[in-house]
């Protein structure tokens, strides 16, 4: 039996049904990262021990005829800013190189509870901040589709390593954009939940208000499978909500999408746009009803994002001391240099850039202009997706205004770089939920995402259009 | 509009030891970011309030987030693993350098 492109149902009936043991099939990915990764680099490293121990645990339940939860024996990568107990946590920082984790973070003890399997930890921009995976203190994952390209960012190894079919699906994060624009990128489908409805204790915080963990897999039954396990109230994150679905049975006849009009304006490459506009008529042609919306303060999005995300990551990357763990310099002779140096040559240039800007932001004299306006923009930005949720049922988007870019092409230009989250940070500063669902290729087989939109807690509606694309 | 002396003093805020080079490349940087962040200049915000977290609204009205202020038990091992990873320690205490000199 061939074990390729398997999904979470492929491998749990193959389980079942004895086609193949959960050791054969954790070798077999190990084969293909073997093969694959030296191109790629979607790895920071792996976990080859565990995943054995743990995928002969597997096996052992299946010769017992024990019922198997349904990601027992699954393959997966987790992006190296989510804590597994015993493994390093680096994210991709020099800062946390030899960082050991203490603990497992929350959605990790339930994808444990699962007996789901951890083949190792993927690449992302140091402490998740860039859109490319080039800020990353170790290297540059590739695409898969073009090796001269990125693979997105910040979540771009967990993104790549399952568009190679390295993995079956991988844990990423989303502060704005971090799971939907690499899964763009990569022709895979990314999740970034509701803010509340999954658990942050464990994932190394970069913008508290805005960080979520969501699952990126190879379809949106996948993504659901995943993401209906990590959602749920934890005591250790007191933002975190429990929920249940509003019952959605998807009639395509009653479904209203809403296109903001703001979205689609100079600086969208043309192929994208071709794409995205073919697909929303695609909907049109099922039966969808197609409304033009504003979201009116669409443009004010990116700096009201950059200047809130900076603004909590210069107050939570304060923890970073040289003292606590991490990387400290040997050459000190005070506390204050201590602190000096452990942050100069622990922190790559990005992450300097952002706390330095953030600490700008918040500092006296300019907070009322720059923090608190942002945060009061929020609110208008908030509104505008309240307004148009009144109107329609989902919202279909761009997620990239291009497809994946060249290597090197960006990253001397911060604000170039800022500028590619333009159609995702909004969806951050609100909260709700969306999915970036494969929509096409370029010209040059690059690519090319859906975003789709929903009400918060409404990540069942949004994978269920999405699905559609699927067929 | 933001000075190479503004960047230094920021930069010691920060924590962070900046080069030369840093200062030049950050005070470069920061101004175009600023420059384009400028844009929120046109946005009136007269009578809006701040939302300082997406669901604010949700957590108000449920108060769940508020945990009773009592103490937990903690698991030794994780004590000593955390311990472990200090830099510099002394028995089971923190060790750091002078303050004042």
């Amino acid at each position: 039996m061939k074990l390729d492109n398997l999904t979470i149902k492929d491998i749990h009936y193959g389980l079942v049904k004895k086609e193949f043991s959960a050791v054969e099939l954790t070798k077999n990915y190990f084969k293909k990262i073997e093969e694959k990764d030296k191109d790629i680099s979607a790895f920071l490293f792996l976990s080859k021990k565990l995943a054995l121990e743990q995928a002969k645990e597997v096996d052992k339940l299946i010769s017992n005829n024990e019922e198997l939860p349904i990601l027992s024996g699954v393959p997966m990568a987790i992006k190296d800013n989510i804590l597994i107990q015993g493994l390093k946590t680096t994210c991709a920082s020099k800062m946390l190189e030899n960082y050991v984790s203490p603990y497992d973070a929350t959605c990790i003890k339930k994808i444990k509870e699962q007996k789901a399997i951890f083949l190792g930890k993927t690449n992302l921009d140091e402490f998740a901040m860039g859109a490319s995976t080039e800020n990353s203190a170790f290297f540059t994952t590739k695409n898969p589709y073009d090796l001269k390209r990125v693979s997105g960012g910040s979540s771009g190894g967990s993104a790549a390593a399952v568009a190679s079919d390295m993995c079956c699906f991988a844990l990423g994060s989303d502060t704005g954009g971090s799971i939907r624009q690499p899964s763009s990128f990569c022709g895979v489908v990314g999740l970034k939940p509701t803010y509340g409805s999954v658990s942050r204790y464990g994932l190394v915080a970069y913008a508290s208000s805005l960080d979520q963990i969501g699952p990126i897999a190879k379809t949106t039954e996948d993504a659901r499978i995943v993401f209906d396990i990590l959602k749920g109230k934890d005591e250790k994150d007191a933002t975190s909500i429990d929920f249940k679905y509003n019952p959605f049975n998807l009639e395509i006849s009653k479904l209203k999408i809403g296109v903001p009009k703001e979205y689609f304006i100079k600086g969208i490459d043309k192929e994208v746009e071709k794409i995205i506009k073919s697909r929303i008529s695609d909907y049109e042609k099922m039966g969808a009803k197609i409304i033009e919306i504003s979201l009116p303060h669409t443009e004010y999005a990116l700096p009201a994002y950059y200047l809130i995300a900076t603004s909590e990551a210069s107050s939570n990357l304060a923890r970073y001391d040289g003292i606590k763990y991490g990387f400290s310099d040997k050459e000190t002779d005070s506390l204050l240099d201590v602190y000096l140096k452990a942050r100069a040559k622990g922190f790559g240039t990005e992450v300097k850039r952002r706390i330095i800007l953030g600490t700008y932001a918040l500092s006296s004299g300019y907070y009322d202009a720059y923090y608190l306006k942002a945060q009061k923009v929020r609110t208008l930005i908030k509104k505008d997706f309240e307004n148009a949720f009144k109107k329609v049922d989902v919202i279909f988007t761009p997620v990239s205004p291009t497809p994946a870019f060249k290597i090197g092409e960006k990253i001397t230009d911060p604000l170039s770089m800022y500028l590619s989250d333009i159609y995702t940070v909004s969806v951050n500063l609100a909260g709700v939920p969306a999915v970036s669902v494969p929509a096409g290729f370029s010209n040059d087989n690059l690519p090319i995402g859906l975003q789709i939109i929903g009400k918060p807690f409404e990540e069942n509606k949004i994978l269920e259009v999405g699905s559609l694309l699927e067929k | 509009m933001i000075n190479k002396e503004e960047i230094k003093h920021i930069a010691k805020l920060s924590r962070i030891e900046i080069n030369t080079k840093e200062e030049e490349k950050f005070s470069k940087d920061l101004d175009e970011i600023l420059n384009y962040f400028n844009l929120l200049e046109k946005v009136n915000v007269s009578k809006i309030e701040p939302s300082f977290h997406p669901n604010e609204k949700f957590l108000k009205k449920e108060l769940s987030f508020l945990r009773k202020d009592e103490s937990f038990s903690f698991d030794e091992k994780l004590i000593e693993k955390i311990i472990k990873m200090t830099i510099e320690k002394k028995d089971r205490y923190v060790k750091v350098k002078t303050i004042l000199k």
